[in-house]
C-alpha cells in the first residue's frame, strides 16, 4: 500500500509541474499573434493564406491560419462553441450573412476602427445586414446572390428569350420541355432549383416570395409579415412547378443536385449561386458556352427582381486579446484592392461597389456585370431581427413552404399556420 | 474463530485489491462515459443556449413536457422505429442467408468473404451520398435501368417522395449492414458441433428441418448478440438519414432532431432533453428484448 500511496503523491507532483510549465509558457509568448479561421481547403484556403501573409509582413505581426470545417452548418456549431466559451484562441472569424444576429453579444464594434469614409464604399444592403444595434460587428468580404441560368441555346432554337417574369418563365419551361421531350429528349426538365428541406429553400423561397412584393417573412421592425396575398400567389404559382415544369425530386435537391441535372444538360433553367458558372463552362461540361445568366424573374403584378443575398464577413471577437490589430487585418483583407486580386484569382464576387466596374476585373470575369444588378437588388434574410432565433425561423419557413410544393398543404392556409407559429417564437413579435 | 476472521480479512483485502485495479478504468468510464452522459442528463433540466450556456436557468420538467407535445419528435421517434426494425429484420434474413452459403465448402471461398464486406468498408457518408446520386430522379442509375427493363413507366422521385423516402434509406442500410451481420453470423456457424450435423445425414433428415431443428436453435445465442449489435446501432440512426434527406420531417430520426435543436437551433437545453429520451427509449427497447430472449432460452 506504501508504495500504492508514494507512487499516486508523486503523480500528482508531476502533473502540478506540468500544469505550471504549461501556465509559464503562455505567458513567457510575448509578441502580438493572431488567429484567423477563414476556408477549410483548396483555393479558398489559399488565397487567405496569402492575403494573411501580405498584411503580415507589412505590420511584423504574425498570423496563424486555422483551417475550420467545409460545411458551413458544422462551422456554426464550431464558432458558437469556442464564442460561448470566451476563449481568445482565434481573433478573426469568417461567418455567414445570416450568423452577425446571433453572434454580435461576442463581437467588436468595428466602426470603431473602421470609418464611414470606408464603409460607405460596400453595398449598402451588406453593411447594414452587419449592423446590430448600431454596432458592425463584421466586414462584407465577399458576396453572393440567387441568379437563374438559362440554356442560351435552346432559347434561341425555339426564338425565346430569358424571361423577366416568373410566369413568363413557366411558360417558356413547359414550352421547351415539351418540345424537347418530344424530340426524344425524354430527360429534359423545364427548371431546376433547390427545394430540400434546408436553408437553400429558404433562400429560394424567399426569391419568389420578395420577387412578387410578399415581403421577408420577417420585416425589419421585427413584424411578422409572411401572410398576405402576394407570398400566397408565389408559393401557388411555385407548387405548380412541381410535376410540371420541375421534377419531383427536386424536393430533395441541394444546390449540387440541381447543378448535376442542368449541367448534364437535362434542364432549361437554373436557379443557383454565381459558383455554378465557372464549373458549367469548365472544359469537361457538357453545355460549356451554352449559358446564359440573368437576374431572376419578377412577379407580374407589383413585382420586382430580387435574389437572396448570400456572402461571408470578416468579425473580430470580443475576446481577442489585440482587438485593434486584429480589425486592421479585416480592414486589409476586405480593401479594394485585396478584394480585386481574389476577383481575379478565383472570382470571388466583391463587396465594394466600384470593383463592378474595374476593368481588369471585368476582363477577368465578364459576367460580374450582369451580376451587378442582382446584387443591387439582393433582398437579405430576416437574420438581422430574428438574431439567435434565426435558425427556428428559417426552419419554420421551409418546412412550411416544402409542404406546400410537395402538395401536402395550400399555400394560403400554411402560411396562415406559419404566421401564427412565428408570433408565438418571437414572443409576439418582440424577438 | 481466528481462522474465520483471518479469512475474511483475506477476503476484504482481496476485494479491496479488486477495486484498486479495476479503479483506472471506473475511473476512465466515469470521465469519458458517465460524466458527459450525466452533464446531458442535466443539461436536460434547463433552457441553456449553445451560444451562452452560462445563463441557463432550470426549468424543471418543461423541456420534456414540451417534447412529448411535439408532433415532430413522435414523428422523429415513429420513423427510428420503423427504420430500425424493417432494416435489422431484412439485414437479419439476408444476412443469415448469406452466411450459410458462405459456411459452404467451395473454392474461391476465401475471396468471397472479403469481397462481401466492400460495402461494410465504405465510410457511411460516402455511400449515402453515392446512393442518392443513383436514387436521383433525373440522372439516377436506378431509374434508368428500372425504366430499361420496363418496371415502371415514369421515373421515381425516390428520395423527394414522402412514400419512397424511408425507403430508400431503408434500402442503402440494408446493403450497408447485412455483409456485417452476415460475418457476425458466419463466426457463429462455425462455432457449431459438427456431430449434430453428421448424425443428422446418418438418419437422412431433409436439410430444411437440419436448418430449423438444429442450426436456428444453436445459432440462437449469437443471432441475440448479432441482433442487440445491430438495434442498437440503428436506433441512433443519424449519418445515413441526415446525407440522404437532411432535416426533412417525413424522413427525420430521433439523432437528427436532436442534433437540430441543439446545434441549429442552439437550444443545449431543449437538445439535451431529447437527447436523454434518446437514451432511454434505446436502453429501453434493450432490456425488453433481453428480456424477451431470455424467456426465449428459458422456454
Amino acid at each position: 500500500m506504501r508504495y500504492f500511496e508514494e507512487f499516486t503523491a508523486r503523480l500528482f507532483k508531476w502533473a502540478c509541474g506540468l500544469a505550471f510549465l504549461g501556465v509559464c509558457g503562455a505567458l513567457a509568448a510575448q509578441p502580438a499573434q493572431l488567429a484567423i479561421s477563414c476556408g477549410a481547403l483548396g483555393i479558398q484556403l489559399t488565397l487567405c493564406q496569402e492575403g494573411v501573409a501580405a498584411w503580415s509582413r507589412s505590420t511584423g505581426t504574425a498570423v496563424t491560419v486555422v483551417a475550420t470545417p467545409n460545411s458551413s452548418t458544422e462551422r456554426f456549431a464550431l464558432y458558437q462553441q469556442i464564442l460561448a466559451s470566451h476563449s481568445p484562441d482565434i481573433d478573426v472569424f469568417q461567418i455567414d450573412v445570416v450568423w452577425p444576429g446571433t453572434f454580435a453579444p461576442h463581437l467588436v464594434d468595428l466602426s470603431r476602427y473602421i470609418g464611414p469614409d470606408i464603409t460607405d464604399q460596400y453595398f449598402a444592403s451588406m453593411i447594414h445586414n452587419n449592423t446590430i444595434d448600431g454596432a458592425l460587428v463584421a466586414m462584407p468580404w465577399y458576396t453572393d446572390a440567387g441568379v437563374l441560368y438559362y440554356r442560351a441555346d435552346l432559347l434561341q432554337k425555339y426564338g425565346e428569350s430569358p424571361p423577366e417574369t416568373w410566369q413568363q418563365l413557366t411558360a417558356t419551361a413547359r414550352r421547351i420541355q415539351q418540345a424537347e421531350r418530344a424530340a426524344g429528349n425524354s430527360r429534359m426538365q423545364g427548371f431546376v432549383f433547390q427545394a430540400k428541406g434546408y436553408e437553400g429553400l429558404t433562400c429560394d423561397a424567399l426569391e419568389w416570395i420578395d420577387s412578387f412584393g410578399g415581403g421577408t417573412v420577417v420585416d425589419s421592425a421585427g413584424r411578422v409579415t409572411i401572410d398576405n396575398p402576394q407570398a400566397v400567389a408565389a408559393l401557388d404559382l411555385a407548387a405548380s412547378w412541381i410535376g410540371d415544369i420541375a421534377p419531383q425530386g427536386v424536393l430533395n435537391y441541394d444546390e449540387e443536385a440541381s447543378r448535376g441535372v442542368f449541367q448534364s444538360g437535362n434542364a432549361v433553367f437554373m436557379r443557383n449561386w454565381p459558383y455554378a458558372w465557372s464549373l458549367g463552362n469548365a472544359a469537361d461540361s457538357p453545355i460549356k458556352g451554352k449559358i446564359g445568366v440573368s437576374a431572376l424573374p419578377r412577379g407580374e403584378v407589383q413585382g420586382h427582381h430580387s435574389g437572396t443575398l448570400g456572402g461571408w464577413q470578416l468579425a473580430v471577437s470580443r475576446y481577442s486579446k489585440h482587438p485593434a490589430l486584429a480589425a486592421d487585418l479585416v480592414r486589409y483583407l476586405t480593401s479594394y484592392e485585396e478584394q480585386k486580386r481574389r476577383a481575379i484569382a478565383a472570382s470571388y464576387n466583391p463587396t465594394i461597389r466600384a470593383l463592378y466596374q474595374d476593368e481588369d476585373v471585368l476582363e477577368a470575369v465578364p459576367f460580374f456585370g450582369t451580376l451587378y444588378r442582382s446584387f443591387e437588388h439582393a433582398v437579405a434574410r430576416p437574420s438581422r431581427v430574428t438574431g439567435s432565433q434565426y435558425a427556428r425561423v428559417s426552419a419554420e419557413f421551409y418546412y412550411a413552404v416544402h409542404d406546400i410544393l410537395s402538395g401536402k398543404l395550400q399555400a394560403a392556409p400554411a402560411l396562415n399556420a406559419l404566421h401564427q407559429k412565428l408570433v408565438r417564437l418571437s414572443r409576439g413579435e418582440q424577438w | 474463530m481466528t481462522s474465520l476472521h483471518q479469512k475474511s480479512h483475506l477476503h476484504k483485502k482481496r476485494v479491496r485489491w479488486a477495486w484498486i485495479f479495476l479503479a483506472p478504468v471506473v475511473l476512465v468510464l466515469a470521465l469519458v462515459a458517465g460524466w458527459p452522459l450525466l452533464k446531458t442528463m442535466a443539461y436536460g433540466f434547463t433552457d441553456a443556449s449553445l451560444i451562452d450556456p452560462e445563463s441557463a436557468q432550470f426549468v424543471g420538467l418543461d423541456n420534456f413536457a414540451f417534447l412529448l407535445q411535439d408532433p415532430y419528435w413522435w414523428s422523429a421517434v415513429w420513423n427510428t422505429v420503423v427504420f430500425a426494425l424493417s432494416s435489422v429484420l431484412l439485414e437479419t434474413v439476408l444476412g443469415l442467408i448469406i452466411a450459410l452459403a458462405l459456411n459452404a465448402q467451395f473454392r474461391g471461398r476465401g475471396g468471397l468473404r472479403a469481397a462481401i464486406l466492400i460495402p461494410w468498408a465504405i465510410p457511411t457518408v460516402v455511400s449515402a451520398q453515392m446512393w442518392n446520386w443513383m436514387f436521383n430522379d433525373v440522372f439516377g442509375v436506378i431509374n434508368h435501368l428500372l425504366l430499361d427493363v420496363g418496371l415502371i413507366q415514369a421515373p421515381i422521385a425516390w428520395t423527394a417522395s414522402p412514400d419512397t423516402a424511408l425507403l430508400s434509406i431503408i434500402l442503402v442500410d440494408v446493403w450497408k449492414t447485412t455483409p456485417f451481420m452476415a460475418l457476425l453470423l458466419l463466426a457463429g456457424l462455425q462455432m457449431l458441433p459438427r456431430e449434430c450435423y453428421e448424425s443428422a445425414r446418418v438418419d437422412g433428415v431433409h436439410p430444411l428441418k437440419v436448418f430449423f431443428k438444429v442450426t436456428l436453435p444453436l445459432l440462437k445465442p449469437a443471432l441475440t448478440v448479432a441482433i442487440i449489435f445491430r438495434l442498437l446501432d440503428a436506433l441512433r440512426v443519424f449519418d445515413l438519414v441526415y446525407v440522404m434527406s437532411g432535416n426533412n420531417r417525413s424522413t427525420m430520426s430521433m439523432s437528427v432532431y436532436a442534433r437540430q435543436q441543439l446545434i441549429d437551433f442552439g437550444g443545449l437545453g431543449f437538445g439535451s432533453a431529447a437527447a436523454t429520451l434518446i437514451f432511454a427509449i434505446i436502453a429501453l427497447f434493450t432490456v425488453v428484448y433481453l428480456m424477451a430472449a431470455r424467456v426465449g432460452r428459458e422456454n
